[in-house]
This record gives C-alpha cells, structure tokens and sequence, in this order.
C-alpha cells in the first residue's frame, strides 16, 4: 500500500478576474480553498452535504457546489463568486432585483442563488416559470418561501433584457 | 467535513490513469464529477489512498454518432446529455440527465461515473438498460467492451478490475418507429429518486408492440429488467388488457426495501404507476409525438 502523503500542492485559479493561487492540502474543499485560503467568504457553506446550494460558485461557465470539489480539481479554472458581481461598486441587475423584491430575509442562501440565477438567465434569457423553477432547484431557502425569490429572477430578466 | 488524507495525481491521459492504478494498487481510486465520491469521502465512509484525477484527460467528455451509435466519453457531464442532440433523437436519455438532482451536480457528475458507481437508485443505469448499451473498459491488458447487462453486478460492484477504468459508453441508435421514456419519482431534486421506470417501445404500424425493453430502478440491488412484463406487450397490441398485464408483471417483479424513502408497498405500487406512464409516453413518441417527461418531484 502506498501511504497517503498528504503533501500540499500548488492551486492556481482566475477568481472574479484576478489570478489567485495557494498551497493547500489536496483534501481542501474548492469552498474552502475560497473562504479560508483566499479570504473570500462570500460563498458561504449550509449543508455540507451537496444539499442546499449556499456553496455554489461559476466554474468555467457552469455553477457547481464547491462543498463538493477537491480545490485541485478546479485547477486553471475560471471562477465567478458573488464578490465579482457588482461591478465599480454597482450592483449587478441580478442583485438590485433581490434586493428590490425582497427575495431574500436572513441572506444564508443568496450568494448561491444569485449565482443560480446568473447561470438560468445566461441559458434562458426570458425563462419560463418552469425553466426558472427547474434552474434553481439545487439552492435551498428556509426564509422566503421562494415567492419573491422567483418574482427577484422575473424582475432580472426583464432588466437585463432592457439593457 | 474533511476527507482523510490523500494524495493527488492528475492524469495527462488515458493510458496514464491505467498505469497510475497500477502503480498505486488497491487504495487508489479514479476521481470523475466527484458527485459520488466526495460526500462518500467527506463522511469517511471512503477513504482512498490515492485519487487519480481523470478531469483533465482531453476529449474524454465527447459525443459521437458514429454509424448509428451513440458514443459518450466517461466524462460526458449529465448536462452535456441534457442540452446535446443525441438526447433529441432518443428521448430516454434527456429524460434521463435532464433529472438526475440539480443543475449543479448535472453540471458535474458523469456518465461514466454513474455506471462506475452502480448506486442501485442511480438514473443512468436504469435508463440505458432499456437501450442497447454497452461499456468499454480500458486496463493494461487493453480494452474490452461489456455490455451493461454484465457490467452491473450487484449493488456498487461492476465487472470494473481495480486497474480499469470506464473510457466510453456505447448506445445503439433505436430503430425507426422506436419510442422511449424514463420516468422518476423523488422528494425534491437534489436526492435520488424514490423508484424510476424505463421503458423502450417499437411499435409495428402505431399500435403493435413489436418489441419493449422494460426497466425499474431503485427497487432492487440492481436495475431490473421485468422480461415477463415485455413479453406481455411483445407482438401483441398496444391495448388497456396488455398494458394492465404489463404493469403487474413488473409490479411482481420489483423487489424493493423499505428504507427512508418509503415502505415497499408503497414503493412497488409506485413503480407500477410510473411503468404504466412510461408505456404511454413511449408509445406517444413512437408515433412521432413530442411528449416532455422526466422526473417528478414537489416543486417542478
Ligand atoms: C445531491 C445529489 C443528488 C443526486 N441525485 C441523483 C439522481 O437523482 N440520480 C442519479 O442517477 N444520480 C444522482 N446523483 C449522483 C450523481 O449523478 C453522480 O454524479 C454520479 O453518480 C457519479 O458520477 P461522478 O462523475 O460524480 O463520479 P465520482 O463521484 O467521481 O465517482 C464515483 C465512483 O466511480 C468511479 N469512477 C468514476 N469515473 C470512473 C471511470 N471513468 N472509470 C472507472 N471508475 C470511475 C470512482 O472511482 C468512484 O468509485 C446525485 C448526487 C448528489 C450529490
Ligand atoms: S454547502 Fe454545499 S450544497 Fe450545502
Ligand atoms: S434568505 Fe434566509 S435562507 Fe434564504
């Protein structure tokens, strides 16, 4: 048996536009490489367990639950968290649209729902209700109701789509 | 949650990821999406010496459609089969990845991985035992080609060496006049369905059954092929009489447990409902019906 050695290893990432990188043990999840490793602690961790979303990160165009990847797995990568949407200190439309229809209470699951809906909207600019129920059925709100939280994607789209 | 220590080796190529196995012996494992294996890992219920990261291998996550088969490479995501072409021809396979959990772990976990795994509630095996599909594995002796019959074992066992890993999935083309569905029901989307159905039809003239694959998932250690339920539709029609002799011959021929999900009463008279769907959604699309369907949980 070869025993483990749990040397540390180089990762390098683009996050938000910025080259980044650490050494850090292979076993470090991508969320905590971002949160302790980077000090971007916008991304935040609920269930551990892939269950609710609140990790979720754009990695190369695609959301994914950084609870549940290997930071050496993201490697070269291209990564959007929620502190690269606003932009010069203005909130992205996305953002100013959960904030106007009050689709969020506590604030726990919103990074990786604003990420969710980022990833819906770039698919399906105009989104059906079921696009938009089906896009963010991996992120897990126990305040809301979801209500405002779909009436928020409505309100971003529409938005978007003036601009 | 941390994993237990291991160490890392990412393989340039396929050939690569092989010898690495070899080398590492029985403590290593291959890493895919990881949508498996880590929380596996996070819970130390696996502790691998030694991942070999397969990630980076260039061109393992094609399609091909070569001759009137369907090839995916083992690192075709679950959301490259939702939104490809292949999944508008042969419906049953968006069905399929367009289901499985959310768009995050769709985004992630691979075909390849889903059929290394053999997780008895998984989609893919469920649904590509209704096609004829077939896997080729890759080890130092060189590569062979399982069909999925036989690469399933048991529950989490394969016909998998240690030192080989999944490098395509083959599914052949159905024929003309050929419809499909998979059906799943679940809790909420980001957990394995409760039980699932696959069914794949060939109709003779829109009605005769000239042929059907019938397939129920998360009831059994395996994927379970109901042959007495298919031989209840084979060459004869499509009516109310067949099909309700269908539905109950793969009824008896689920075998689940009861566990969290549910108990297996409930469960067996849920995989008869969702069989009895699928032949009508199968049927439909076998006369050229477009017929969206999939999994079924609160919320969709
Ligand atoms: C919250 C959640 C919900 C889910 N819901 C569903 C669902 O509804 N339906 C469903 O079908 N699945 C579901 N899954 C599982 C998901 O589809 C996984 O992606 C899949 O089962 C495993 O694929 P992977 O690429 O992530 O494999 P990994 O986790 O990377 O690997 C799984 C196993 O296969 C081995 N392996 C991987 N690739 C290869 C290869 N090419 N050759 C040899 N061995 C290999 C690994 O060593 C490991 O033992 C869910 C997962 C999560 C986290
Ligand atoms: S913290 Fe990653 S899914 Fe809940
Ligand atoms: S706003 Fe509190 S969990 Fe969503």
């Amino acid at each position: 048996m070869n025993m483990p050695d749990a040397k540390k290893i180089l990762v390098r990432v683009r996050v938000n536009g910025v080259a980044r990188e650490a050494e850090v043990e292979p076993r470090t999840l991508l969320v905590e490489f971002l949160r302790e490793h980077l000090n971007l602690t916008g991304t935040h961790i609920g269930c551990d367990t892939t269950y609710c979303g609140a990790c979720t990160v754009i990695l190369n165009g695609r959301t994914v639950k950084s609870c549940t990847l290997f930071a050496p797995m993201a490697d070269g990568g291209e990564i959007t968290t929620v502190e690269g949407l606003a932009k010069e200190g203005k909130l992205h439309p996305v953002q100013e649209a959960f904030a106007e229809c009050h689709g969020l209470q506590c604030g726990y699951c919103t990074p990786g729902l604003l990420l969710s809906t980022m990833q819906l909207l770039k698919k399906y600019p105009k989104p059906t209700e079921a696009q938009i129920r089906k896009g963010i059925a991996g992120n897990t709100c126990r305040c809301t109701g979801y209500q405002n939280v779909f009436k928020s994607i409505r309100m971003a789209a529409a938005e978007m789509e003036k601009r | 949650m941390y994993a237990a220590p291991f160490s890392y080796f990412r393989a340039a190529s396929l050939q690569e990821a092989v010898k690495l196995l070899q080398e590492l012996g029985e403590d290593a494992r291959v890493i895919a999406g990881g949508q498996s294996l880590i929380p596996l890992m996070k819970m130390r219920m696996a502790r691998p010496a030694a991942l070999i990261d397969i990630n980076f291998i260039p061109g393992l996550g094609d399609i091909h459609n070569s001759k009137g088969e369907l090839r995916f490479g083992a690192l075709v995501r679950h959301a490259d089969l939702e939104h490809s072409a292949a999944g508008v021809t042969v419906p049953i396979l968006h069905d399929c990845a367009a289901g499985i959990a959310d768009v995050q772990v769709r985004n992630q976990g691979t075909i390849g991985g889903s059929l290394a795994e053999a997780d008895p509630s998984g989609d893919w095996g469920t649904a590509l035992l209704a096609l004829d599909t077939s896997v080729v594995c890759l080890g130092p002796e060189g590569e062979r080609t399982v069909p999925l019959e036989e690469f399933i074992k048991d529950a989490y066992t394969t016909a998998l060496t240690h030192e080989e890993i999944v490098t395509e999935v083959r599914v052949k083309a159905p024929p003309k006049g050929s419809g499909g569905a998979h059906l799943a029901f679940k809790r909420s989307a980001p957990v394995y369905p409760t039980a699932s159905a696959s069914v794949q039809l060939t109709l003779a003239d829109h009605n005769t059954c000239k042929d059907a694959r019938i397939v129920l998932g998360c009831v059994g250690l395996t994927a379970i092929r109901a042959k007495e339920a298919e031989a209840g539709l084979r060459g004869k029609p499509l009516d109310e009489k067949n099909i309700r002799t269908a539905v109950d011959a793969a009824r008896a021929a689920a075998d689940p447990q009861s566990d969290m999900r549910g108990s297996a009463d409930y469960k067996r008279v849920l995989v008869g409902a969702l069989v009895k769907r699928a032949i009508g959604i199968a049927a439909r699309r076998a006369r050229g019906e477009s017929v969206d369907a999939g999994h079924e949980y609160a919320g969709r």
